[in-house]
């Protein structure tokens, strides 16, 4: 195997972790904040399907491929955020139980969005092909040799953004106040009630950043890979988000490695027709690898409760 | 008769109707919206799995597997343990199910269709005795290793399917023998040639099994305890952690026997798989609108059988997306799950009745 395939196995495997990192950033805000989320396959969704139509629409009035593709992402995150009010709202305000809330948001994504589609494009499944994001180079540095091609040649703007969102989502999550109180929220809420942190405020807007980055999430599929929107475009990546999560032990940076990890056994799908050595092994073992290193890693987690310790849990600030 | 009228007022009955109604109202708004009418459309969908006996049992046969997941969450439920695999162990039931129908041709049918199903029940219980050993021993979380157990088990399932079981040439597996077979071809004819099958008859007595099974035994007894509140449990004497894996194989058995179904009783074959086929996780939905009770899910997977099955014939007849009724499902359980909204909305008719207690 030469140097230029090793950096095209990067440079896809940064493709398909792209969608997973913001999805799972998305996942660490809110169960950071104590509120379990289900829900980040519907966020996805949702997200892949605001970009999709936003983008579309936008192209049709005439805006460049770029500029409607950035539409695209504005409008999944509004639509993120107003849908993940429906998860805050039955899990915060009306205790409903956080898993199953997650699940009617599974639920709603898909029946909502493909109606919507079908609604709209008379009867069609998909949205209309978009130009989405191009893939640009980097001058200058996409000659270095190996990772030139791996990170700078051929990239999207999103794998970018998304690099940049691990490091802005750990220094909010652990140098602001704002991080801290919301972690106080999800590891102890009534002490952080008694200091005067508002703990159903503090879930309700980590929910809402949690909706809106996991539909980016969603929004960079569609807009990146697919360039259109049908039922299977997100098909399960939210619940490797949430595995990503807990692979990464709940730290941005952690979850980071961890997408990048299913990116690459994404990635090596389309690599292994390459390797003789793989010709033998049948490709569903290959498939199935990630998810049986997950729960080997779980099995091995040395401090296995690093989960915040609230998760889950409705506040009753009766209950002291 | 005052007794019956009690059990219509009781909440555990009156919420989730409540919560059925709303999520149907909702539904028609959503059709409004769109500009369809709402009453053509249900009435499109009602007409669609009543309107002739071959659509009633074909409707039959989409509930059968649902009632089987559907029990498989809600006995997991009642153990405190919330079982999203059964996806994979409905999988990897209908594998072994296959499994056992292609190779072991030749024996007597009442040999081998037992020996098919009980395979595809025991399979599908290991399956998911793994996340309940898991919890019980390393402490790790069943929803997330079940999640992981559903990805594994649909490659795994293709891996068995196209390595061992394969019809040459085309993307499923051969035919099962006919004496693995559980086609009743009376009940079939009785009901128009439709697909129904012995698998109806076999939830039936599994939910009656696990009526039993929970209230009235001494190890149903156990696992509620454990389910309610687990140090209470253990600090009376119980084996939590046994009880943990206890619970979770005897859920993936149930969920197994589902997919078993599939294969023995409609398809004959099974398929390799480019993604889940979503039973498992509707087996939530139908547990949940049937708030975990064995003849709740019954009626659970009867309206969430209907409104999937009638939703074609309303996409045929009055030209309204289907996917309406994924809407109308999730609302449903949205509403049973944040009660507090349907109470909210109650609340005019609870302060009434507590006028008449006092006059």
């Amino acid at each position: 195997m030469d140097l230029l395939t090793i950096g095209q196995i990067i440079n896809t495997t940064l493709v398909f972790a792209t969608a997973l990192i913001f999805a799972s950033l998305g996942g660490i805000f809110s169960e950071k904040s104590g509120v379990t989320n289900l829900g980040l396959e519907g966020f996805m969704v949702f997200g892949a399907f605001a970009a999709g139509i936003a983008a579309h629409y936008a192209q049709e009035a005439g805006m460049g491929g770029t500029t409607s593709a950035w539409m695209g992402i504005l409008f999944a995150v509004v639509l993120g955020v107003v849908v993940s009010l429906i998860h805050a709202v039955a899990s915060i305000t009306f205790k409903a139980d956080q898993i199953i809330s997650g699940i009617v948001i599974n639920f709603l994504a898909a029946g909502s969005t493909l109606y919507l589609v079908k609604l709209l494009f008379e009867g069609s499944g998909d949205s209309p092909l978009v130009q989405g994001f191009s893939k640009f180079d980097v001058p200058l540095l996409k000659d270095i040799p190996l990772l030139g091609e791996a990170f700078f040649k051929n990239v999207y703007p999103t794998t970018y953004l998304a690099i940049l969102f691990v490091f802005l989502t750990y220094y909010i999550m652990y140098k602001t106040p704002f991080g801290l109180r919301l972690r106080s929220v999800g590891e102890h809420p009534s002490a952080a009630d008694t200091v005067g942190v508002k703990v159903r405020r503090y879930r309700y807007i980590a929910v809402m950043i949690s909706g809106a980055l996991a539909a980016i999430g969603g929004a960079a599929i569609t807009l990146t890979t697919t360039g259109t929107f049908s039922h299977n475009t997100v098909s399960g990546q939210g619940y490797i988000a949430i595995a990503a999560m807990i692979f990464g032990k709940w730290n941005p940076i952690g979850a980071f490695g961890a997408a990048v990890f299913f990116g690459f056994s994404q990635a090596i799908r389309n690599y292994v027709q390459l390797f003789e050595w793989s010709q033998s092994i049948p490709q569903e073992i290959i498939y199935m690898l990630p998810y049986l290193l997950t729960i080997i890693v779980l099995v091995a987690a040395v401090g296995r409760s690093s989960a915040p310790s609230a998760l889950g849990e409705p506040y009753d600030p009766g209950k002291r | 008769m005052s007794n019956v009228l009690k059990w219509f007022t009781r909440d555990s009955f009156i919420l989730p109707v409540v919560a059925i109604i709303m999520g149907l109202i909702l539904g028609g708004i959503v059709m409004l919206i769109g500009g369809y009418n709402p009453i053509e459309a249900y009435s499109a969908l009602f007409t669609k799995v009543f309107g002739d006996m071959y659509n009633f049992g074909e409707a039959v046969r989409e509930m059968t597997p649902l009632i089987m997941t559907g029990l498989a969450f809600a006995f997991a439920s009642r153990a405190g343990l919330f079982n999203i695999g059964g996806e994979g162990q409905f999988l990897v039931g209908m594998t072994a199910a296959t499994f056992v129908g292609v190779k072991f041709a030749g024996l007597p049918i009442y040999i081998h269709a037992p020996l098919a199903l009980i395979a595809g029940a025991v399979f599908g219980g290991l399956w998911a005795a793994i996340a309940g050993y898991l919890k019980a021993a390393r402490g790790v979380n069943e929803v997330i290793s079940s999640i992981m157990l559903n990805w594994i088990g649909l490659y795994l399932a293709n891996l068995i399917v196209r390595q061992f079981l394969l019809l040459k040439g085309e993307n499923r597996s051969v035919d099962i023998s006919d004496t693995a077979s559980i086609s009743l071809t009376w009940l079939s004819e009785l009901m128009g040639n439709s697909r129904v099958h012995m698998g109806t008859l076999i939830a039936l007595v599994m939910a009656v099994l696990f009526y039993i099974y929970m209230w009235k035994t001494k190890q149903g007894y156990e696992i509620r305890a454990v389910g309610y509140n687990p140090n209470a449990a253990e600090y009376a004497g119980m084996h939590v952690n046994r009880n943990i894996v206890k619970a979770m194989f005897i859920s993936g058995m149930l969920a197994g026997l589902g997919g078993a179904f599939q294969v023995l009783g409609v398809f004959q074959y099974q398929t390799v798989m480019s993604g889940s086929p979503g039973t498992g996780f509707d087996g939530i939905a139908v547990a949940l609108i049937g708030l975990n009770h064995p003849f709740g899910v019954l009626l659970g997977a009867l309206l969430f059988g209907t409104l999937t099955y009638g939703s074609a014939g309303m996409s045929f007849a009055a030209d309204v997306p289907p996917e309406i009724i994924r809407i109308v499902i999730g609302s449903i359980i949205f509403f049973i799950a944040a009660q507090g909204i349907v109470r909210w909305v109650l609340k005019p008719f609870y302060s009434k009745r507590k006028k008449e207690k006092v006059l």
